[in-house]
């Protein structure tokens, strides 16, 4: 088990009530994939806001950045940095930088 | 003593605005939601204090929310909504097929009967039901698996189904209408429809008796005359006296029949209300002038009114849900803006003066009369 850290957009703290940043145990793998299915299962009005619930596929405007590399494109199932899997750094949740 | 509570979806957030019976000093709460999208805020008539709202946003999607207090407190319900089946095609705007993708709710509809249970529907166009208070959502895919459509085409706003009207005579009837197919209706509580547009007439499609196609923008209905519909289409205004089977146009003397929002008075089936626009390029009020036009013979002869509204360099618009009435005496009337303002007459539409002036723009507008 991993304890990790996920930092939220202000509009998905303000639904789920979450912090700004938040720490949730992880089983397995640590991978953009289990940190969604961990912070689904603690805040459950986050389904469908990260990522689509029927393709599991990420909404087109987020982005995911790990260690300040964007990981928006990586296969969700790849292994995150042990940086992230350790607590030492957060998987960032953040809204692209769209319209005017 | 009895009231009034006016719900307004805007582009970033929803407001909830009340006042007693005089409907002359308002109280303004919000914005809930602040910075998201509410197409639609809907009170249950069953129980006023269960309000349900569609919330969404570019980034994060469709949330829905449900109030058990009138608007005061809000808990996320069911944001699931699943095509059931092959989704199929429609045709997009060069008339290319296109896969059906869920976009957002656009217009929220508590049943007649049941505080827990409501229709939404959406866009791309669909129809679902929840009946455990919007936790679980179900598509009433009959309407979508229409042989028509493979046919159906965005209009500018998207393909939505925007107008869900329930029959208070028939829990088995049910209308809606759809950017730009058409307008449909179920006799048999959703399992199957059929299209009701016979006598539209839509300038670019070349078929007069085409099925679908045509771009209705919004449907009213007196609850005393369910067989009796007003439309106001992309073009034309229009009305039915046989639950849809055939339309004929009552724009008559309007300086302008171009427009969105239409809406029957309270007391009186044959007295309605639109918001002229001057076209389908130009999305503002003719002249600069913002004028609600009133009939009271069901069409063909309007009034302007105008007494309390901007005369001169107004150029907002008046969307499709933000016009709704009060149920008092004087029948209320209330509509939104795209300028963010919320105009109300307690006076069937004689006079009018804003709520509030300074919202986000008005995606839509319902009333709630409270005893």
């Amino acid at each position: 088990m991993s304890v990790i850290r996920i930092e939220l957009p202000q509009h998905l703290r303000t639904l789920s009530g979450a912090e700004r940043e938040i720490t949730l145990e992880v089983q397995g793998v640590v991978s953009i994939k289990s940190a969604l299915d961990a912070l689904e299962a603690r805040y459950p009005t986050l389904k469908g806001t990260v990522r689509d619930q029927g393709t599991l596929e990420r909404r087109a405007f987020l982005r995911f950045f790990v260690c300040e590399e964007d990981w928006s494109h990586e296969p969700t199932e790849k292994p995150l940095p042990e940086a992230v899997a350790k607590g030492r750094e957060p998987l960032l949740i953040v809204g692209a930088i769209a319209g005017g | 003593m009895s009231g009034v509570r006016v719900l307004v979806g805007t582009k970033k957030g929803g407001f909830v605005l009340t006042s007693d019976g005089r409907r002359d000093r308002w109280e303004v709460s919000g914005p809930h939601f602040a910075g998201w999208e509410i197409y639609h805020m809907k009170g249950s008539p069953v129980n006023p204090d269960r309000i349900y709202a569609s919330q969404s946003s570019g980034w994060f999607g469709q949330v829905m929310q449900r109030s058990n207090d009138g608007g005061n407190t809000w808990e996320p319900v069911g944001n699931k909504f699943a095509y059931e089946g092959e989704t199929g095609t429609h045709q997009w705007y060069d008339g290319t097929p296109h896969p059906w993708e869920f976009k957002r709710v656009w217009h929220i509809e508590p049943s007649l009967t049941d505080a827990d249970t409501v229709l939404a529907g959406v866009e791309d166009a669909a129809l679902f039901k929840s009946t455990d208070g919007g936790m679980n959502w179900t598509e009433l895919s009959g309407l979508r698996k229409h042989g028509t459509g493979p046919k159906w085409q965005p209009g500018a706003g998207g393909m939505c189904l925007h107008t869900v009207i329930q029959d208070p005579a028939d829990a088995q009837r049910i209308y809606i209408a759809i950017s730009a197919a058409g307008a449909f209706r179920t006799d048999d509580g959703g399992q199957t429809w059929k299209p009701i547009n016979k006598g539209l007439r839509s300038q670019y499609i070349p078929d007069p008796n085409a099925e679908v196609g045509h771009c209705v923008h919004h449907i009213a209905m007196h609850k005393s005359r369910p067989g009796t519909l007003f439309m106001q289409k992309h073009w034309d205004v229009m009305r039915s006296d046989d639950a849809g089977d055939n339309w004929t146009e009552v724009s008559g003397n309007l300086p302008t029949d171009f427009g969105f929002a239409i809406d029957v008075h309270a007391h009186e089936p044959e007295t309605i209300y639109v918001a002229p626009i001057k076209s389908d390029s130009e999305h503002f009020p003719l002249d600069g002038a913002l004028r609600v036009y009133r009939s009271k013979s069901g069409g063909h002869e309007w009034e302007p009114l105008t007494k309390g509204l901007p005369q001169k360099d107004c150029y907002v618009n008046v969307l499709r849900d933000a016009m709704a009435v009060d149920s008092l005496d004087k029948c209320g009337v209330y509509f939104g803006t795209t300028g963010g303002q919320v105009y109300a007459s307690a006076d069937a539409g004689e006079s009018w003066a804003p709520i509030v002036r300074d919202l986000p723009a008005v995606l839509s507008v319902e009333v709630q009369t409270l005893s």
